[in-house]
């Protein structure tokens, strides 16, 4: 039996969920935003999106009292959850975005700022060299291409998570993936039908 | 490698989608929610809207039946609403694509209502050459990466010297573009949206000669906009300009296909777009 999946995406004060919840809506996936940790709980799979600082990113899910419960069914129950832009960044253990703050601790490593001669933030569409061998990645016929703006990105500790990376100047990671743990550092809400792969990629319960 | 983008500008005037010539003259063009699919669909690789109504009333009922018959989709609503706000949500539903809107924005929450329902980016001009400090609220609220200030400059035709205006380039500011688009990064804006009033509808091609200049000047993406009349100037904004990316409106709406056409011209003359 399939049981069709109940979308959280999580509301941490910072965010473009309304963006999210309409690509969801066009793929006929239930979801709602919400911060409600017993709605998060009840959820099959979790969407962090993000805009803003690594700052004001944790304080938003520190406020909200949302870190114990996203621990708990992140890392314990292995629940899946998709982290967006920002809401990746946070999955790290430390963030270097004006200052130096704790993370959610889901994938060893940190954030820090694009080592790179371009102008940043890095805006546009950029495309992904992508690893066959996880399943976000699943399904791309050709080299895909999507919509990024940031300045900070995601170094992880086991250059295995890494699931697809950008050239931008230097090497910028644009995709990981741990388990259940996924992250996208580019907006599949905003990258057209490439970006629409990525949330039926993290979707598929079946891979 | 990151490419240049290509973006569509969508004018709104009285709920209505319009064409402009030297900011004075609206033409319509159709309706503002029928046009999204389409634009995605051909690679635009984003969207502005620009909610140019002089008033605040969007008086939608007498341009009712412009929507009626202009409506390329006529399974889809036409947007029963003369307000922005619902525009932009139903705008946004079918967006899949970057959205920034712009037009009377004044206040903070004026910002947040826009993004909430759906909007990217927001795109100041006025209030930030009114109250500098703006920008820097702004930036700090919802972050620099979705706080476009848009800039409108006119060539004096007597002197050659360009000049910063304002409230629908109207008004004279005395400011010099450089100087303020260099203010405008300094203070926290993400992009700036340069846009030419002398140049807007002619299709003589960008001020490029600005364009150069204000992208030297400051190391966030400039975005061209104003005098497009071929896809070969959108090649000459990235080459001669040096913008990041280059906008138009008018061409895009009286030629089927335009957006995908305008790309294939500039993937020939050697510019990584995304096809």
């Amino acid at each position: 039996m399939t049981i069709s999946p109940t979308l959280s995406i999580v509301d941490c004060g910072v965010g473009n969920h309304r963006s999210v919840f309409n690509a969801l809506q066009l793929l006929n996936v239930q979801a709602e935003i919400t911060c409600d940790p017993q709605r998060i709980a009840s959820s099959s799979h979790l969407i962090l999106p993000g805009v803003g600082s690594f700052q004001e990113g944790m304080k938003g899910l520190l406020d909200r009292n949302l870190i114990p419960v996203l621990t708990e069914e992140v890392m314990v129950k292995k629940k899946r959850i998709l982290g967006i832009c920002l809401g990746m960044q946070l999955f790290a253990s430390e963030g270097f975005e004006n200052g130096h703050f704790e993370g959610l601790e889901f994938i060893a490593g940190k954030a820090v700022k694009i080592d790179t001669n371009y102008r940043l933030p890095h805006i546009g569409w950029n495309n992904v060299h992508i690893s066959s061998s996880h399943k976000i990645t699943a399904s791309f016929e050709k080299e895909p291409i999507f919509y990024f703006v940031h300045t900070y990105h995601f170094v992880p500790e086991d250059p295995a998570v890494i699931a697809g990376v950008c050239d931008y100047g230097s090497e910028v990671t644009a995709l990981i993936e741990k388990d259940n743990i996924f992250g996208a550092q580019f907006h599949p809400e905003k990258s057209h039908s490439d970006g629409m792969q990525i949330f039926k990629n993290f979707l598929n319960n079946a891979c | 490698m990151l490419k240049p983008r290509l973006i569509t500008v969508l004018l709104l005037k009285n709920g209505v989608l319009v064409r402009s010539n030297t900011f004075s003259f609206h033409q319509h063009t159709g309706d503002p929610v029928g046009q999204v699919e389409r634009f995605t669909a051909w690679k635009a690789d984003e969207l502005i809207y620009l909610d140019i109504n002089r008033d605040d009333v969007h008086d939608f009922r007498q341009t009712m039946h412009v929507i009626g018959t202009t409506c390329s989709k006529k399974d889809l609503e036409a947007t029963m609403t003369n307000d922005i706000i619902d525009i932009i949500r139903e705008v946004s539903k079918r967006c899949m694509i970057p959205l920034t809107v712009g037009g009377k924005i004044r206040t903070l929450d004026d910002i947040r209502i826009r993004l909430k329902n759906g909007a990217d980016k927001v795109s100041i001009n006025t209030q930030a050459l009114e109250d500098p400090s703006f920008i820097e609220k702004a930036a700090e609220a919802f972050g620099s990466q979705c706080i476009v200030v848009c800039v409108d400059v006119k060539k004096d035709a007597m002197t050659g010297k360009h000049e910063v205006y304002k409230h629908f380039g109207k008004e004279k500011t005395g400011l010099d573009p450089v100087e303020w688009c260099k203010e405008a990064e300094r203070r926290g804006a993400g992009e700036i949206l340069l846009q030419s009033i002398d140049r807007d509808g002619i299709g003589e091609g960008y001020d490029n000669d600005i364009i150069r200049r204000v992208a030297d000047a400051v190391s966030i993406p400039v975005i061209a906009l104003g005098g497009v009349g071929k896809f070969e100037h959108f090649v000459e904004g990235l080459k001669k300009g040096g913008a990041s990316a280059v906008a138009a409106a008018n061409i895009f709406f009286f030629h089927e296909q335009s957006v995908i056409k305008a790309k294939k011209h500039m993937a020939a003359c050697g510019i990584d777009v995304r096809l």
